[in-house]
């Protein structure tokens, strides 16, 4: 690869997901890529950068950003963020909700589903607590791949042992030969919609809890600061932002600030940025209401 | 140190549980079939068994059953894994008195994630 046409990646990355990559990490390029330009039938990384350049290359496109996007994900993944969510956050919501008995969850990178999934069990476990609420969670994410993947609920054997208690397994999962699938309660609470965070995202509306958990580590400083903000206007001015755990706002923007003693823990600092909240457009949500048990 | 009784019948998966447990810190001891691990556990508890199921003349489920009758037997965690892989068996260890269950095979990660869960080691040791 000529340093011309890694500079021309680095950059088409940067614009196209927010993936911003240090001068030397030509040998990532080169292991995601290089499969892929020889699936497509090129010869290397400089036919596949031409062809970028060239008209109607917009799958292309697609696969390349794809390709470079680090879905790792574990259920419950360093259990403190959903201890947190059992223990601070849904206790103060129900409280401070108890009039109109709805809560909206944003996971604004839910990759191949199993955080938004462990939220959803999370909210299952709370029982009586929620019983008649209105409860949605949207997962969104770049990825159009991933969130096949999250919709069906379907994972491996390997998937499932990773963070994931065997009792929630044997509750909420269906056996089916090597893989094992999410019950279907549990997948129609959650709405799974493409985005990217680099575009506007106002027209989700706004919600009590926002989990966007290692996702902004991959994003220059300018671009943290832009999300961080436009972050501020989707949450309710006495909502939640759960970060993952090497990502902060600290030095960053004041819109956030942290809880202490609560890791991964923000609240909006002015509760006047959310006031004024955009009407909720687009297609009706799907809304799952808890049943009793 | 914590302690930890492997118990299987492959010398070679006793060899790699052995690795990974001295990685997370454990004391490890080993038995080849559930009868031996009894004798084990009669002369001392460990905090942890790692258990797969089936081995020759004593089973893991037979040798749990025993074990947790034993004075202080209900202390240890016990982590079964076992190439037994469906739900039935997995219900039957849990109802049982297992903690935890790990379909084979199994790596570092796994076994991290799960001696976690049942609180053997903190979470952020597990985070690796
Ligand atoms: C490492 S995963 C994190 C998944 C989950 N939040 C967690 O903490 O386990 C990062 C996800 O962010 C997605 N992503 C990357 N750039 C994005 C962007 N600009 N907009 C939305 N999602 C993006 C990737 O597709 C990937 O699924």
């Amino acid at each position: 690869m000529t340093p011309t046409e890694y500079e021309y990646l680095r950059k088409f990355l940067r614009d196209h997901s927010g993936l911003d990559l240090s001068a030397d990490k030509q040998y990532l390029i080169e292991s995601r890529l290089l499969p892929l330009a020889r699936k497509a039938g090129l010869s290397g990384i400089g036919e596949l950068v031409q062809k970028l350049q060239g008209a109607g290359a917009s799958a292309l496109v697609t696969s390349v950003v794809e390709a470079m996007t680090t879905n790792e994900t574990f259920f419950f993944r360093d259990k403190v963020p959903f201890d947190h969510f059992r223990d601070t956050i849904m206790p103060e919501i129900i409280k401070a909700r108890a009039g109109r008995r709805s809560v909206r969850i944003w996971c604004a990178a839910g990759s191949t589903g199993q955080e938004p999934y462990s939220l959803a069990m999370s909210l299952k476990e709370m029982g009586a607590a929620l019983t008649g609420w209105r409860v949605e969670i949207i997962a969104t994410d770049l990825s159009q791949e991933v969130l096949e993947k999250a919709k069906a609920g379907i994972y491996s054997q390997f998937e499932v042992q990773r963070g994931l208690p065997i009792q929630m397994l044997m509750k909420y999962f269906k056996q089916t030969g090597e893989t094992w699938q999410i019950n279907p309660e549990l997948r129609a609470m959650i709405q799974h919609r493409q985005l990217n965070l680099l575009h506007d995202f106002a027209q989700l509306g706004t919600f009590d809890v926002i989990f966007c958990r290692n996702v902004l580590i991959y994003f220059d400083q300018d671009t943290k600061i832009n999300i961080f903000n436009r972050l501020a206007r989707q949450v309710e001015g006495d909502g939640f932002l759960v970060l993952g755990a090497a990502e902060t706002v600290v030095g960053l923007t004041d819109t956030f600030k942290p809880l202490p003693e609560r890791r991964g823990l923000y609240k909006p600092n002015d509760p006047r940025t959310a006031a004024a909240k955009p009407a909720l457009a687009g297609a009706a949500p799907r809304v799952a209401v808890m049943a009793g048990r | 140190m914590k302690t930890c009784l492997v118990v299987d019948d492959s010398s070679v998966v006793r060899k790699i549980a052995r690795r990974i447990l001295e990685g997370l810190e454990f004391e490890v001891t080993e038995a080849e079939d559930g009868s031996k691990a009894l004798e084990v556990c009669q002369r001392q508890l460990p905090d942890a068994v790692l258990l797969d199921w089936n081995m020759p003349v004593m089973d893991g489920f037979e040798f749990m059953g025993h074990m947790r009758r034993l004075p202080g037997g209900d202390q240890p965690k016990v982590v079964f894994c076992t190439t037994e892989n469906n739900v039935a068996h997995i219900a039957q260890a849990l109802s049982g008195g297992a903690n935890e269950y790990i379909m084979k095979p199994f790596d570092k990660d796994i076994i991290a994630d799960k001696f976690a869960e049942v609180g053997l080691i903190p979470v952020g040791q597990a985070m690796v």
